[in-house]
């Protein structure tokens, strides 16, 4: 089955898609060919559909039907637009690196606020200049994943950042993807590289200007976690009510080294995260989290693989999900420890709270324990407010919304306060209170 | 006018009539006992008269200051001065125990219209009625309720009674689960808020309380009415000859 998508419109058939914005994706030596394989790849499958077990949640082909045309380059109009978006939703004292439809735009970025620590360049860059050798395959590498195969034939732009072994940067860097047209797709892609022992922390926003709608954002980040390193990562997701947003995250973590990951998705007609966490390096940390904030009749999907590949790590995910209207929140956890992973730590709990009758938690828990002498466990629960806590609450004084409201905070902490950063924790907190009064 | 009436109060819970025509007048300054057996309607009345939800009033009035409390949310209750000790206080993980009580104290000052507490004023307020009640400090850090013992939870209440300074406070069966020692510690908090502008109403199903918290009135319910009313007095005869002669009366 090579091409699955229906050909009634050519001009929006995939194939056509990578066809008619070659010419305008960046790259040089092997760059073109190692993005016409992962084409190849793509189109074996297609879209992903509910016939593939990662998927049968979320259906894309059913859901978004076919891949838009690529975004145009933003006018100056379009930054202007942006620039409002992006400074919106500026993490405290982090520096932002600011994409825009796709590209990444130097004028709307903290640029001469980089500290010595880290290098920066953009993907563009990186392919432009790439020689035969280099680091281009790995920045564009790929999974059996077709929608991560799509995003490295097309990506257009994203950021690549190393730090060296040794340096910790001391501010977090903040990726703002910033979203200002209407039914076209946008392709980005970063890479970030830690040294041995280096730290430092990343915020990915996905966010939307005014007037932007119906677009497609397909997201990937390729992350290399040195040895005795530490990287904090945060995402937070607020796409335009009718937009759709796929992020895909690879992560491998060297030894001795600590991830902690959290991502917030709270908007969006269809989400997807999904999140691949490789242990590679004994006597690791990962805590891996995240919430769904969802109303309406949007549809987030968390899905997680955590891989113990060697022995003595752990790993922690908490998942919570705050579901109202007609909202669907989708979260699969997947814990694979491989036969070497002896003494292996993981724990895995997802929890939904649902706020009306016709909300909808999905939850696949899955264990695929290969080894002996390991500690692993999942929760799954999913049920509505007590009462008997509003009433409390009620009875001492606070309205019912605000009696609920402070009920559904209390519940995202379990999996917000995970994030050790104080400042980070403060900015996802205050973005979960952000859409609990827009429902108001 | 007193501060609290109820006029022939009937209460159905789903199908069941559980109060049948209540009437209880309580004024200012007073202490009254309600006793009587199981499933006489004691906790139903507290419930009732708190607001909680899932009870339905098919007839007579429940007025405070005059004003008609069943017209108003539990918030509007709690705000006006009403304050239910409940008898079984839930535990609420991830509300801190500090920031809970902050915000329904500013919750229930806003809706008066008088200004927030300040910071320092409101933990020095804390710390005082805490020390009192034998609460320690990192108690009060930990989520509402969460791994108290049962005398730490009625403390708990007591401390909010202290806090909120309502008109009219009513326990629910505030001795169930509590050995002599706890009830002594709550009973001695209850009798410092004892004051000439504050009624309290005791729900118990034992005379042991009323040694503690001695009332000045002891109403006898049964089967969804009060059946007899009296001095502390009456209490000590209904430990010494139980309910069932008024059983028989309802």
């Amino acid at each position: 089955m090579k091409q699955v998508l229906p050909k009634a419109d050519p001009e929006r058939a995939s194939g056509n898609v990578f066809a008619a914005a070659r010419g305008r994706l960046p790259g040089a030596g092997l760059v073109p060919q190692i993005r016409a394989s992962a084409f190849e790849v793509y189109e074996r499958t297609g879209l992903p559909h509910r016939g593939m077990e990662d998927w049968k949640y979320t259906d894309l082909r059913a859901l978004i039907g076919e891949v838009l045309p690529l975004a145009p380059r933003p006018d100056a109009e379009a930054l202007v637009r942006a620039k409002v978006s992006a400074e919106q939703v500026s993490a405290d004292q982090a520096v932002k690196l600011v994409l825009v439809d796709g590209i990444f735009v130097p004028e709307l970025s903290d640029l001469g606020r980089l500290e010595n620590e880290l290098v920066v360049r953009s993907l563009r860059e990186v392919l432009e200049n790439s020689a035969p050798g280099d680091m281009a395959g790995l920045v564009l590498s790929t999974t059996t994943d077709s929608i991560i195969s799509l995003n490295a034939a097309l990506a257009t732009d994203g950021l690549v950042i190393t730090v060296a072994d040794g340096n910790a940067v001391k501010r977090p860097i903040q990726i703002v993807h910033v979203a200002t047209g209407a039914s076209v797709s946008t392709f980005t892609r970063s890479y970030l590289q830690l040294g041995k022992g280096a730290h430092a922390a990343i915020v990915e926003s996905f966010v939307s200007a005014e007037r932007a709608s119906g677009y497609q954002a397909n997201d990937a980040i390729i992350a290399l976690v040195g040895n005795e390193a530490s990287l904090s990562y945060i995402r937070v997701a607020a796409a335009a009510s009718d937009a759709v947003n796929i992020s895909s995250a690879i992560i491998a973590v060297g030894a001795r080294a600590k991830l902690d990951l959290f991502s917030m998705t709270c908007s969006g007609s269809i989400s997807r995260y999904q999140g691949f966490i490789s242990l590679a390096g004994e006597g690791t940390k990962v805590s891996a989290n995240g919430v769904n904030l969802i109303r309406g009749e949007l549809h987030a999907d968390t899905t997680m693989v955590v891989d113990h590949a060697v022995p003595h790590c752990t790993s922690r995910e908490k998942f919570r999900a705050v579901i109202d209207d007609r909202g669907r929140s989708v979260f699969q956890g997947r814990i694979v420890v491989r036969p070497a992973a002896r003494k292996t730590d993981a724990t895995l709990t997802t929890r939904a709270l649902l706020l009306s009758d016709q909300a909808e938690a999905d939850s696949k828990p899955e264990l695929e324990i290969l080894a002996d002498d390991v500690t692993c466990g999942h929760g799954a629960t999913s049920g509505a407010l007590d009462n008997s806590l509003v009433f409390y609450l009620r009875a001492r004084g606070l309205p019912e919304k605000d009696a609920k409201s402070l009920l559904i905070k209390a519940f995202l902490g379990e999996s917000i306060e995970e994030i050790t950063s104080e400042n980070l924790r403060d900015f996802v907190t205050a973005q979960a209170e952000h859409w609990l009064q827009a429902g108001r | 006018m007193a501060l609290l009436e109820v006029k022939d109060l009937k209460v159905r819970v789903e199908e069941r009539e559980i109060l049948h025509g209540l009437t209880l007048t309580v004024n200012e300054g007073e202490v009254h006992a309600i006793m009587g057996p199981n499933g006489s309607g004691k906790s139903t009345l507290s419930h009732v008269i708190a607001g909680k939800p899932g009870y339905e009033v098919t007839d007579g009035q429940i007025l405070f200051r005059g004003e008609d409390l069943l017209e108003m949310e539990p918030n509007e209750r709690a705000a006006k001065g009403v304050f239910l000790a409940f008898q079984y206080p839930v535990e609420i993980p991830g509300v801190a125990t500090m920031n809970f009580l902050r915000t329904a104290l500013n919750a229930q000052r806003k809706a008066r219209g008088e200004d927030e507490y300040s910071t320092p004023d409101f933990l020095k307020k804390v710390r005082e009625v805490s020390k009192s009640l034998n609460i320690p400090q990192d108690m009060l850090k930990r989520g509402v309720n969460v791994g108290f013992s049962g005398g730490e939870k009625k403390r708990n209440e007591v401390l909010q009674m202290a806090l909120f300074e309502p008109s009219l406070c009513i326990l629910d069966e505030m001795d169930s689960g509590l050995d002599i020692d706890a009830l002594r510690i709550a009973a001695d908090g209850v009798n410092a808020l004892r004051s000439p502008k504050r009624a309290m109403v005791v729900i118990t199903h034992y005379q042991r309380l009323l040694n503690y918290i001695v009332p000045d009135v002891v109403h006898v319910m049964s089967k969804g009415r009060v059946v007899k009313s009296g001095g502390k007095e009456l209490a000590l005869e209904l430990e010494a000859c139980g309910y069932g002669q008024f059983e028989d009366a309802a």
